[in-house]
């Protein structure tokens, strides 16, 4: 597994919990160190071991944790650079939810071995979507719901999602009811980078 | 030439401006306002606009008779952002021109503010943007685990060269240094130093004590040697100096002479006194000496040698009459 996903992980709980609880999953995961290398690949069960170690550290469900980070990685500071690379696919939520077809394409233009499940957009009406995901990646159904969760917020969208559970096949599904595609002031999206953002990211 | 209708170069090429036969600018596309001033309307093109490849272009009717051509053209003011662009006739003297950033498209979005809305979907600018951002963020984390790595592997090269014990070099040091210095055909010398009675000290009094009495004389090899020698333990109570372009016999024989008081006085330990002292063979070299292996043997004939002369004792190989280095060292190894 790629190691970009275990040290989204690591520093999510880092920054939202502090470097004491991390100490603990790590701990309780058997982990060799604390840190992991967002360049280096590691073994799928360590992924695994670590998430279900955060859920009886932080007590608190698995999915639950998965959806947090996907939310974290919209709208925390830390997080600025991938905001803004999502911010990329699109002038409002709508535009955006029709870019994520091309998101595994764009993740692997940055990362070049970054396998992401293929996903597909199926609009229903013009405010029903449904995104299918298919492929292998554990608990990405969850992760991708709180990223969009995020993303409305972001773009000052009011949208519905609900996903049908993660029942360890290859297909899961994301329902997404745009109920108002610009309900409230979104925040700031500028195509130049600001200068502190190389800080950030 | 079929006239495109307004609308639709405005879609299409927000960034295009329509010329009449004077040169004039009939109208702009609205990313080419934000960029060269709001009112272009009714400007003269190349007032506002230089073109500077080609470079002879400094006319309407040079314009023209640069149809189809590249042109690399920049702001006369403000900023002076760098542009492509490309003129089309419209057969009746004036022309429509299209332009584009190019490569400076990411200083252009900074200096004017542009949004996703100021590029035709259909323009890759965006999507150049992205991959810039991306490049850099997937850069930025590749050289911290670079400089990351780079400090583990000198820090790990650092253990390999490091006898844990007593914190001097190791072996692996001794004959990386010596096949260097060898080559390099520069002066050297060598002492081979070998613990006296230390297999005392350790079998009566245990391994703690053993260790304690080589820290002390690690501690007495590293005071005796300079910035740029070698001190290291090699074996059990077996140590080499390497002192790098030194072989005066008198400096030498002072060192090896205060080395061995230095080993000699009593080590304390817990309530009892540990008492050792070192045999030491010497061997020099003028830099004619090419061969590692035949160094180390000399300096151990030298030191079979001290040890047969009754311990506590410095030789130098060159002083030995049996010079052969068949001599068996072995015969007093375990010392």
């Amino acid at each position: 597994m790629h190691g970009l996903i275990l040290k989204t992980l690591q520093v999510f709980v880092q920054d939202t919990y502090g470097p004491e609880p991390w100490r603990n999953i790590a701990a309780h995961a058997s982990l060799d160190g604390t840190e992991f290398e967002a360049m280096l690949n590691y073994d799928e069960d360590i992924f695994t071991d670590v998430v279900s170690s955060a859920s009886s550290v932080l007590d608190k469900p698995s999915d639950a944790i998965l959806e947090d980070v996907g939310t974290y990685l919209v709208s925390h500071p830390n997080c600025e650079g991938l905001r803004r690379l999502l911010r990329f696919g699109g002038v409002d939520f709508i535009e955006f939810l029709h870019s994520l077809d091309d998101l595994p394409d764009r993740a692997r233009l940055a990362v070049a071995d970054l396998d992401l499940p293929d996903l597909e957009l199926r609009d229903h009406t013009i405010n029903q979507f449904q995104l299918k995901i298919d492929g292998h990646l554990p608990g990405f159904v969850h992760v991708m719901t709180g990223l969009l969760r995020a993303m409305a917020d972001d773009y000052g969208a009011l949208a519905l999602l609900d996903h049908s559970g993660d029942g360890g096949a290859g297909l899961q599904m994301i329902d997404i009811t745009v109920v108002e595609n610009a309900y409230a002031e979104g925040r700031d999206f500028e195509l130049a980078v600001s200068p502190q953002m190389g800080e950030a990211s | 030439m079929t006239e495109f209708p307004i609308e639709m170069l405005h879609r299409f090429c927000p960034m295009h401006a329509v010329l009449d036969s004077t040169g004039h600018i009939v109208q702009a596309g609205p990313t080419l306002h934000k960029v060269g001033g709001s009112d272009l309307d009714g400007k003269r093109f190349l007032e506002i606009f230089e073109i500077y490849r080609p470079r002879s272009v400094l006319s309407m009717a040079d314009l023209l008779k640069a149809e189809g051509r590249k042109l690399h053209i920049r702001l006369r003011g403000g900023v002076r952002t760098p542009l492509k662009g490309v003129l089309s006739a419209n057969g009746r003297g004036g022309g429509v021109i299209n332009l584009s950033f190019g490569i400076s498209v990411i200083d252009a979005v900074r200096d004017y503010a542009l949004t996703s809305t100021d590029f035709a979907p259909t323009d890759l600018a965006v999507e150049m943007l992205y991959l810039v951002e991306a490049k850099s963020a997937a850069m930025d984390a590749s050289r911290s685990l670079n400089t990351r790595l780079q400090g583990a592997m000198v820090a790990a090269e650092k253990r390999a060269f490091t006898d844990t014990l007593t914190g001097l070099h190791n072996r692996r040091a001794v004959d990386q240094v010596l096949d260097r210095i060898c080559r390099s055909g520069q002066p050297f010398s060598l002492m081979h130093i070998d613990l006296d009675f230390f297999k005392q000290v350790n079998d009566t009094m245990g391994h703690a004590a053993g260790d304690h009495v080589l820290r002390c004389c690690a501690r007495a090899m590293a005071d005796t040697s300079r910035k740029d020698d070698t001190a290291a333990r090699v074996g059990g109570d077996e140590f080499v100096i390497i002192y790098s372009t030194l072989t005066n016999r008198n400096r030498l024989s002072d060192l090896a002479g205060h080395l061995i008081s230095r080993i000699e006085q009593p080590i304390p330990f817990e309530d009892q006194v540990c008492n050792v002292s070192a045999s030491i063979g010497i061997y020099c070299s003028n830099g004619s000496e090419q061969d590692p292996a035949r160094v180390m043997e000399q300096a151990d004939v030298a030191l079979y040698a001290a040890k047969r002369a009754g311990r506590a004792q410095y030789c130098f190989f060159e002083d030995q009459e049996d010079r052969s280095v068949t001599a068996d060292p072995s015969a007093i190894a375990g010392e």
